[in-house]
């Protein structure tokens, strides 16, 4: 473990449309964390939403991003675990097969790039345990929380599937648990902690991704925690801005702050939470806040 | 629940398993033994009273190819691996059903967003058109502009994809002059 780290910061769709407030907090401790990013100087969708209409369109969309990295000489770090998954199954699928690489690096250089495959994909979990490191990560712990029991939710695509990501064990994901264990923070296991938060159907069928959040939160109650703690972009749309929509569709009240673990990171570390995007967050946490 | 209209023995595709076989994820897809843990573990089968992934594999098996890529539980599956993960006999199940979403989309069976999400990637490299106060909102949170996506370098690489057909239908919907090349 280096004194320093560099990477490329891809952004994806999601968190620069509407989830600002895990780019602010993921910035702000990553920095302290003396980790730089890098701004990429383009980049396109990874391909993960549009993957039902063409495997290969999804392939050259993530190739893309893999080749324009390339010409910097750095990984990729990612903060949303959709994009690192498609980024490092496009790279393992290609880098395995020279029929499919050959093939889309056709279509890249009608675009006047080239896939060579040796670019490396982080999701941010991943960089913190493996690159950065729990010790340093704790020696920046100045306001330990104590007094906060929080759930974890690591989403599908940090895992799975297993074979390609080749980072956690999908059945029993442990790194969002010793992240949030440095912070001082206890866990609360509940029930269904592995289960999908339904966000890629969200546009095909409301009412089942919407039973899905339902689920999660009434567990997440059940087991009397502050606060739901997501590594993704997409899993918190569905938890927190959609817990509105799940509250009005059931007739229920869930009332469950969901923050992105950058979020509760930054907390610990001192920092303010309009430092932080608390301020965007739709399930305001306030008694949380309290106890901090 | 399932009701069983019965299928014609000219609608049966014997050769479509090897079909399904051949595309990337379908190797393994002869092996399944139909002992149900993907239906079982699924997310999204506890919630819906069509979606089966059992079923679609079996329908795969049985060559019942017009019956399953015209099916709309297709688009159900939302892609969390649960499946795949767990499979004893190794199918990709998630990625089969991925490859029979793709065969209906260039059948031109496609449900409305994914027309929309293309026609937003091809004008911005992004599939969500972001708001301009999105973007000026990034200066006010000290955030780093947005870079701009060198879209005409990225549609050059999409050429000859098979999608262009989705993007005529999607500028003809939303009135907007053709976008493609």
């Amino acid at each position: 473990m280096g004194m320093s780290q560099r990477y490329l910061i891809y952004l994806g769709c999601a968190i620069p449309y509407r989830v600002s407030s895990y780019e602010v907090s993921a910035r702000r401790v990553l920095n302290k964390l003396d980790v730089e990013l890098i701004e990429m100087p383009e980049f396109n969708c990874c391909g993960l939403p549009l993957e039902p209409l063409s495997h290969e369109l999804t392939l050259i969309l993530s190739a893309r991003n893999l080749a324009l990295a390339e010409q910097t000489g750095l990984n990729i770090l990612t903060l949303c675990p959709g994009c690192a998954s498609t980024l490092k199954k496009a790279s393992k699928e290609l880098r395995e097969s020279r029929a499919l690489r050959d093939e889309v690096n056709r279509h890249l250089a009608e675009g006047g790039l080239e896939f060579k495959g040796n670019v490396e994909v982080k999701h941010i979990s991943q960089a913190l345990i493996e690159d950065i490191g729990l010790d340093k990560i704790k020696r920046s712990i100045v306001k330990p929380l104590r007094g906060l029991r929080v759930a974890e939710h690591s989403g599908c695509h940090l895992s799975r599937p297993r074979k390609y990501i080749g980072f956690e064990d999908p059945e029993n994901p442990k790194a969002l648990k010793m992240l949030i264990s440095v912070t001082g923070a206890k866990i609360v296991e509940y029930m269904g902690e592995t289960e999908c938060c339904g966000s890629t159907i969200a546009a095909i069928d409301d009412k089942i991704s919407l039973s899905l959040v339902r689920e999660k939160l009434l567990h997440v109650k059940e087991a009397g925690a502050d606060a739901l703690i997501t590594v993704c972009p997409a899993c918190h749309i569905m938890y927190d801005a959609n817990q509105l929509r799940a509250e009005k569709m059931f007739g229920e009240k869930y009332s469950i702050p969901v923050l992105h673990y950058t979020q509760l990171l930054g907390l610990a570390m001192g920092m303010r939470p309009d430092e932080l995007g608390f301020d965007e967050l739709r399930v305001k946490p306030i008694k949380l806040l309290e106890k901090t | 629940m399932s009701t069983y209209e019965g299928v014609k023995p000219s609608k049966i595709d014997p050769k479509f398993r090897y079909e399904v076989a051949k595309i990337p994820g379908g190797k393994n897809i002869l092996q399944c033994f139909q002992c149900g843990t993907c239906t079982s573990d699924c997310p999204v089968s506890r919630f819906s009273e069509k979606y089966r992934p059992r079923y679609i594999i079996r329908m795969v098996q049985l060559g019942l190819k017009e019956k399953v890529l015209n099916s709309d539980f297709l688009w159900l599956c939302a892609s969390c691996f649960t499946c795949t993960d767990r499979c004893p006999q190794g199918v990709e199940v998630a990625s089969v059903i991925r490859a029979l979403k793709n065969m209906a989309a260039m059948e031109g069976r496609v449900p409305e967003v994914f027309r929309v999400l293309l026609g937003n990637l091809v004008k911005t490299g992004y599939i969500y058109e972001i708001p301009e106060s999105r973007i000026k909102r990034r200066e006010t949170l000290g955030l780093p502009p947005l870079p701009k996506v060198n879209v005409e370098s990225l549609k050059k690489s999409l050429q000859n994809t098979g999608i262009e057909r989705f993007l005529k239908e999607a500028c003809q919907k939303s009135g907007e002059a053709e976008v493609w090349v």
